[in-house]
């Protein structure tokens, strides 16, 4: 048996290890070992990439039970493209916002929050590689638990406040799709997706418990919205992403929502069949909220005048696009979907930072009134607000256009009342984008008299700036090479059930 | 109503899970949050262990060297592994969250929610703040 097939094992438990290590190590050698573990996470992974792009799909077996008892890990195409991608924004993230994290966490604490952070490596890996929906559920807690401490290990009330009402929605997702596994457990009697989706097809065939397998679908369905902010459970969401760390903000926004719509997908296509879930219009339900959020999203981040809060209701708006995108039901719907989870976390985790990096340059304010002229004052955070900015609103050659063109494709090969409605959303939602996206680029490039006293061209932290200029060129990648990661989807989505 | 009667504990276990899923969303206590947190998680413990009991078997542990090697003789062991491995996340789960609400309770000396939420907006927020 070859080495690379054990790759996503070793990492989960490797990450796992580093963040029980992290807790007794100085903050420095914290941050360096987390580092140096999320790329070689990264390196790993694209070794399995490779193999698998190669050999094809593969499923490990954990311990020496087979199938309907064991555990299992399943690696596919989709799965490896998803891990290298999210070890690299991880990188990313905690790279460009590492000075901050020594600024803004009390010394005696900031080796805890890299223990968090590999804690949440690991339940991402782990979400994005099982094959097992019990073990799902124990890495969704996980994850949990490091996101609710990356928003409170910053130690003021508003982060208080925000990690408490995270917690609590958080919860009682987790607590549906608890109550969702183990109704579809004692219906199937099996915990392993591919067991479980051979038990379905039986009952569908027979016709017997419809009523439990609807029922737990809707738990489960529900609780994975919920905890990945969904339109009406976004709640918690903007003061989470404002008040929070910037690379936890980062973090938060591209990723930690995103395992959990990831997981979705498995539960759709591996656990229940998409056939199965078409006939019980679930994605109907889903494309009525995503467009919902996709409108409601918008029009609050129009009303937002701290910068940060803006960013983050603009995260409501694209994780509605995400659920459209399922809720068109057709293949290339899923396919926008997956794009647009990854053109999301380039351009929102590089929002993010360079937020972070404006508002350094003017006095320590999110608000945009005292951020003008901040784009002249740094000139990196500015270019690389613009791109993030430009990219969400859908401008060609960046990441963001590429997806809004795949959604409108999947709109035109969908049931006509959906095109029609898709269509609209899509159009107002981006106009609606450009309102307070080009509003925001136009503020930080205004000329500011009154802020004359401050510096000219201020360097930001040079991790930072690095950080900034591969994010730049992620997104970049991501609009203009667009057609060999949606081939790499397109193929693991074929054989993903 | 026979069905209800027949899985009594089912039905117990999914009204359990309806009282603490209201009280974890509802209630403006916290520490009444965390209780119902936990009736709800409860509740699929006993929802797991009743579906996993099998009537007239015994605990899938066979002790002595005489003991049955029968499967038929035991009842279905992977849920009370599963309520075994619930159980630690929903401890861990639940200690976190009762430090947030003594870190909230230290800062706002209350724990109703609402009026620490109320508090937290009146606080002047800037990006430096620290402690």
């Amino acid at each position: 048996m070859e080495i690379v097939k054990s790759f996503p094992l070793f990492n989960i438990v490797i990450c796992l290890i580093c963040g029980v290590l992290s807790s007794v190590l100085k903050p420095k050698q914290a941050k360096g070992l987390s580092l140096v573990l999320t790329g070689a996470a990264g390196a790993m992974n694209a070794a399995v990439l490779a193999w698998v792009a190669r050999e094809g799909q593969y499923t490990y077996m954990m311990g020496h039970f087979p199938a309907p008892w064991g555990n299992e890990i399943r690696v596919g195409l989709l799965e490896a493209v998803l891990a290298v991608f999210f070890c690299s924004i991880m990188f990313l993230s905690v790279l460009g916002g590492e000075h901050y994290i020594s600024l803004d966490i009390e010394e005696s604490k900031g080796n805890l929050y890299f223990t968090m952070i590999n804690l949440m490596l690991t339940s991402l890996l782990a979400l994005i590689y099982t094959n097992d929906l019990f073990t799902a559920y124990v890495f969704v807690e996980i994850n949990t638990i490091a996101a609710g401490a990356l928003i409170m290990i910053r130690n003021n009330g508003h982060t208080l406040v925000a990690a408490a009402k995270y917690m609590i929605m958080s919860l009682i997702g987790s607590g549906l799709l608890l109550i969702g596994i183990t109704i579809l457990y004692d219906v199937t009697g099996h915990l392993l997706m591919v067991n479980i989706h051979s038990q379905v097809a039986a009952l569908a065939a027979s016709g017997e418990y419809q009523l439990p397998l609807t029922v737990t679908l809707g738990l489960m369905s529900a609780g994975l919205a919920i905890k990945s902010a969904l339109f009406p459970f976004h709640t918690w969401l903007p003061d989470a992403y404002s008040y929070s760390v910037p690379s936890s903000a980062a973090i938060l926004s591209s990723l930690v929502s995103k395992g959990y719509i990831f997981l979705l997908f498995k539960l759709f296509y591996r656990v229940f069949g998409f056939d199965f879930i078409v006939d019980h219009k679930t994605p109907n339900l889903l494309f009525f909220f995503g467009v919902a959020g996709m409108i409601a999203g918008s029009v609050m981040a129009i009303y937002q005048r701290d910068m940060r809060r803006m960013i983050a209701f603009s995260s409501v708006a694209q994780i509605g696009y995400i659920y459209m995108g399922i809720g068109l039901s057709v293949p290339m719907g899923t396919i926008a979907a997956v794009f647009h989870i990854m053109s999301h976390a380039a351009s929102k985790s590089m929002l993010f930072l360079a937020a972070k990096g404006l508002s350094d340059v003017s006095g320590d304010s999110k608000d945009f009134s005292d951020l003008r002229g901040s784009g002249c004052r740094s000139r990196l955070a500015g270019a690389a607000f613009s791109v993030g900015a430009f990219s969400m609103v859908g401008i060609p050659l960046l990441a963001g256009f590429t997806s809004k063109v795949y959604f409108a494709e999947a709109a035109l090969s969908a049931s006509r009342g959906k095109m029609g409605i898709a269509m609209v959303a899509l159009a107002i939602s981006t106009i609606l984008n450009a309102v307070y996206f080009i509003r925001a680029v136009i503020t930080i490039y205004t000329p500011n008299e009154e802020a004359a006293s401050m510096p000219e061209n201020c360097h930001l932290p040079k991790t930072m700036a690095a950080a900034l200029v591969c994010f730049i060129v992620l997104n970049v990648f991501l609009g203009t090479w667009s057609n060999v990661i949606e081939d790499a989807i397109r193929i693991g989505l074929s054989t993903f059930s | 109503m026979d069905n209800l009667f027949n899985n009594f504990y089912e039905a117990v276990a999914v009204i359990l899970f309806g009282i603490g899923f209201t009280t974890l969303l509802f209630h403006r206590n916290m520490i009444k949050k965390i209780i119902g947190l936990n009736i709800m998680d409860t509740a699929v413990y006993l929802f797991l262990a009743a579906k996993g009991y099998i009537d007239g078997r015994r605990a899938p542990v066979p002790d002595g060297p005489d003991a049955s090697r029968l499967v038929t003789d035991y009842i279905n062991p992977v849920p009370s592994g599963l309520v075994l491995t619930g159980i630690v996340v929903s401890v861990s789960v639940t200690a976190v969250m009762l430090a947030l609400t003594i870190r909230l309770y230290r800062r706002y000396h209350t724990l109703d929610i609402d009026r620490i939420t109320i508090l937290a907006k009146q606080e002047k927020y800037r990006e430096t703040d620290r402690e």
